[in-house]
């Protein structure tokens, strides 16, 4: 059975979401956090970060050259990727550093020094 | 927010409804019933990597599409057999660091394997593939002869 995929612009039709939400692994550290998020057929050029208010948005578009032909077989979504965080207060959001390999953006986001536990010496 | 939370994206649905209540109780009979290699493959089924597979074709090529972020391309498997395409691999990562919470864990880690059937025949010599922002293209060359024929290779 073959089957042609058309695209539509979303305005097209309503239903076909926009964004689609990229999986995500957070780990918290002592020293900060961690965020991975997947985001295949997105590269460095296409992504976006931003911070507003404490919340983080991540948004990936991706450039999928549009493969010739029929498909035959169609799993991928082809829309956008977003996702939006409430970040914790104690991460000090001028130090938040990224990088993107592979269709995976890592996101470090240190927590501000004043708030790491530290020991208090007595004199 | 303290707690760990692991979220696994369900890739079946569970039984539907309460109603059933003999039924259930066959169910779980037939669970306990069956050898554990049963339960290791129904696990699996549960909860295993199934990445996303695109499949075109035009006049001279098949192109097979698979989405795999964040992995070395060393660890990516792929094989012809048969006038099937069997890509396979392993990710690996996601062991939790000493001192370290974790508060989404929704990648998957581990083993995956996609097997498709080609519709035609493909020249399996000129077979390539690629691997690029983590999806990996494979573009098979349709071969000039209609008849299969039965040849074990694998492309790496």
């Amino acid at each position: 059975m073959k089957a042609t995929v058309q695209r539509e612009p979303s305005t097209a039709n309503p239903r076909v979401p926009e964004f689609v939400s990229p999986v995500v692994n957070i780990v918290e550290t002592k020293d900060g956090y961690v965020l991975e998020a997947e985001m295949p057929g997105a590269n460095k050029a296409g992504l976006e970060v931003t911070l507003e208010n404490n919340e983080l948005t991540i948004v990936g578009h991706r450039h999928a050259e549009p493969l010739n032909g029929e498909a035959l077989l169609h799993e991928s979504h082809s829309a956008d990727y977003r996702r939006v965080f409430e970040l914790d207060p104690a991460i000090d959001t001028a130090r938040i550093s990224a990088q993107m390999e592979q269709g995976v953006l890592t996101l470090t986001l240190p927590k501000s020094e004043r708030v790491k536990p530290r020991k208090i010496t007595v004199d | 927010m303290n707690s760990l939370t692991r979220w696994q994206r369900p890739e079946l649905s569970t039984w539907a409804g309460f109603g059933r209540l003999t039924d259930l109780r066959d169910e779980i009979d037939r669970l306990f019933e069956a050898p554990l290699t049963e339960w290791a493959r129904s696990a699996q089924l549960l909860s295993g990597w199934t990445p996303a597979l695109d499949m075109y074709e035009d006049k001279d090529n098949l192109y097979v599409r698979l989405e795999l972020p964040g992995m070395q391309k060393e660890d990516i498997e792929l094989s012809l057999h048969e006038g099937s395409l069997s890509i396979a691999g392993e990710r690996k990562g996601g062991e939790k660091a000493k001192d370290s919470e974790v508060y989404r864990a929704e990648r998957f880690f581990g083993r995956f394997q996609r097997t498709v059937t080609l519709p035609v025949a493909v020249a399996v010599e000129k077979v390539k593939a690629q691997y690029a922002d983590g999806v990996l293209t494979v573009t098979l060359p349709k071969a000039e002869e209609a008849k299969p024929k039965h040849i074990d290779v694998t492309v790496s």
